[in-house]
């Protein structure tokens, strides 16, 4: 079940884009079947990991945030830590080394909180390709720290003026490029959804998050976690997380959703929680829509997880009972990004703070006995400004 | 010829497809006009108004869009009236009310729809309605042969035409799978990229419609990028089929008639 290759999972999945796009996909599925196999790609990746982006990334036990739960131990995957600030630099390595093995000189991206768009623009910069990022107007405004990275880094950043402005028409914007380029693009996407090969492709990247997590487990702890969990927007760090720990039965997998301002109010984008299943971005999934197909749009106050869609290995692992969703509120959110940052020195991503917030009430439901791992995907100095702003500073 | 086909219907009572229609054309001498207007835009009376504009004007297949919320294959021209149509409340009930009216004009009318919304109907249910109403069938730019199982299982029970894009970059395996899948025409996207107006037809279009051809295909039709009469003429000298949407969407955003842009365009399409 940990390698479920696509482009399938279960009823979920699939190549639902253009035909002028089928081309391109066969042959990154193609590159990429031939990299998973060939012992050199395998060295280089694990070579940049190490020396570039800084991994193994620590586990850390944050006792004073626990005590917060009642008396249950919580440990936190420290992506945070890894080079550019999240874990989004483990997939653009894995990406722009596939695309030098298509001869392509040129990378598009998508990104909404802006930490996929500058891993592309530091991928980019690293092995000499162009790079251009599509970001929603709304984000650019929201994420401007990010904005200014990614132009320094030399990539072209497009402020996306279309539909509702974030990353739902970032990646519209992203497609449409990709029709139109794709003999010397390629699309590195940031997260584990989108057309085949990219949700399986994107896992299988973001899976060091899970095998170091789960050995650093066993090794510093002594035991395997009673739960692994993780903030969902599309799902990347969540699904490279679970797939290490999907044949340990012991092990619940929680992902948590952005519910905005409340999931009754409407304003949310609680996917998997709120949604039914739908088209949309190349793969059928779960997806905010209304009664005749058309996507509604999201709202949460973390741009990275503010998008009507999720992964469809997600959408796979709901229906089968293996995960468990919940949303988590803006209000609840930013708690658990206060907590952390007061308790520990760590400030979170308001995207990973959905994760904490998430782990603190489950926490509590499992009792002082129970061990949480929450993987803190990025951290927060993007949102700083955003925080000034909700705590009135 | 049209005299004949008064009322609308074809064989079986069903509307006739687009193979018909291109079928007379070629009788004619002719490349077909497939003229497209998004349903909706300006407003549901006014687009049903500018598609009897379009019948007048002669194109022989009405490909009526139905606005999406995330039109990955359309440049801002058709984007931005889908956007425009779906702020003033277009809904889905309002494409089968517009082929109903249409239809009965004779000229097959083909909706162009991405998949979401049929899929969230149901593809059986869609069907039914769409051929309740008389439409010809559905072209599905983001729906490849091989994901349409179900909308191929509902558009053959209900006899509409099934039309699938091919591409620059498709194989020949792909252009044989395409040619075989389809029913009414195949469209044949000129150029890499989304619709929109271009100053000059592409030098792709000829060749993939002479691959598609080879590939089995019977009437192959050429859109994205062909808005003039120059390129229209063009066209018709190595396809079965024009197709033209930008052109006559900017024209009805500015408020001017399509009528005479049709007629331009048809007469043009001749080898």
């Amino acid at each position: 079940m940990s390698q479920m290759p696509g482009p399938y999972f279960g009823s979920y999945g699939g190549r639902f884009v253009p035909e002028a796009l089928i081309a391109a996909l066969d042959e990154l599925s193609a590159a990429y079947e031939a990299a998973k196999t060939d012992p050199a790609f395998g060295a280089e990746l694990d070579h940049l990991a190490r020396v570039y982006a800084g991994r193994p990334t620590p586990l850390t036990e944050v006792r004073r945030f626990a005590a917060e739960a009642g008396g249950a131990r919580i440990f936190l995957k420290r992506e945070d830590l890894a080079h550019t600030g999240s874990h989004k630099i483990n997939n653009v390595l894995g990406q722009a080394l596939l695309t030098k093995r298509l001869g392509k000189r040129r990378v598009i991206a998508e990104t909404g909180a802006g930490q996929h768009g500058v891993a592309t623009a530091t991928a980019a910069a690293l092995m000499g390709l162009d790079c251009v990022v599509y970001m929603g107007l709304e984000d650019t405004e929201r994420q401007a720290l990010n904005v200014a990275r990614m132009r320094l880094l030399g990539a072209e950043v497009v402020a996306v003026k279309t539909g509702s402005r974030t990353l739902k028409d970032a990646i519209n914007e992203a497609l449409r490029d990709w029709v139109t380029n794709v003999a010397d693009t390629n699309y590195v996407f940031g997260t584990a959804a989108g057309p085949h090969p990219f949700p399986a492709m994107v896992r299988d990247f973001q899976s060091v998050i899970g095998r170091e997590a789960r050995a650093q487990m066993l090794a510093e702890v002594g035991r395997l976690p009673t739960a692994a969990c993780a903030c969902v927007g599309g799902g990347s760090n969540s699904i490279g997380l679970f797939s290490a720990f999907l044949e340990d039965g012991g092990v619940g997998l929680h992902g948590f959703e952005a519910a905005g301002d409340g999931v009754e109010t409407g304003r949310h984008a609680a996917t998997l929680t709120a949604g039914a299943p739908g088209a949309l971005h190349g793969a059928k999934s779960y997806l905010l829509q209304d009664a005749d197909g058309q996507t509604i749009e999201s709202h949460s106050i973390s741009a990275g997880l503010d998008y009507p869609g999720v992964g469809p290995e997600h959408s796979f692992l709901k229906d089968s009972g293996r995960a468990v969703y919940r949303a988590v509120t803006d209000a609840a959110a930013m708690d658990a990004f206060a907590k952390l940052t007061r308790l520990e020195g760590i400030m979170p991503a308001i995207e990973s703070a959905h994760g904490l917030a998430g782990a603190l009430t489950l926490a509590r439901e499992l009792g002082p006995e129970a061990v949480v791992l929450v993987c803190l995907s990025g951290r927060g100095d993007k949102d700083v400004e955003t925080a000034a702003r909700w705590f009135n500073l | 010829m049209r005299a004949l086909n008064a009322g609308g219907l074809g064989r079986g009572g069903r509307p006739q497809g687009a193979a018909d229609a291109i079928g007379r054309a070629r009788a004619e001498g002719r490349a077909a006009l497939v003229a497209y207007l998004p349903c909706g835009f300006p407003s549901l009376t006014a687009s049903i108004d500018a598609c009897r504009a379009l019948i007048r004007g002669g194109a022989d297949v009405i490909e009526l869009g139905l606005p999406y919320s995330d039109p990955v294959m359309d440049g801002p021209v058709i984007a931005e009236a889908a956007t425009a149509a779906l702020a003033g409340g277009f809904r889905v009930d309002d494409v089968f009310e517009a082929v109903a009216e249409l239809a009965p004009a004779g000229v097959p009318i083909e909706v162009m729809t991405y998949y979401n919304p049929v899929f969230r109907r149901g593809e059986e249910r869609f069907a039914g309605e769409l051929a309740a109403a008389g439409g010809a069938g559905l072209i599905t730019p983001d729906l490849i042969p091989e994901e349409a199982g179900a909308w191929t299982r509902a558009a053959d029970g209900f006899g509409l035409d099934k039309v699938f894009l091919v591409a620059p970059t498709s194989s020949a395996e792909r252009l044989r799978l395409t040619a075989a899948a389809c029913r009414g025409f195949t469209y044949a996207t000129s150029t890499m990229g989304v619709t929109g107006v271009r100053s000059s037809l592409s030098e792709l279009a000829r060749p993939l419609v002479e691959r598609t051809r080879a590939a089995g295909a019977d009437n192959v039709c050429v859109g994205i990028g062909v808005s003039t009469p120059e390129q229209a003429a063009e066209v018709a000298s190595f396809a079965d089929g024009v197709i033209v949407g930008s052109a006559f969407v900017k024209r009805l955003a500015a408020g001017r008639d399509v009528e005479a842009l049709a007629a331009e365009l048809r007469e043009a399409a001749r080898p």
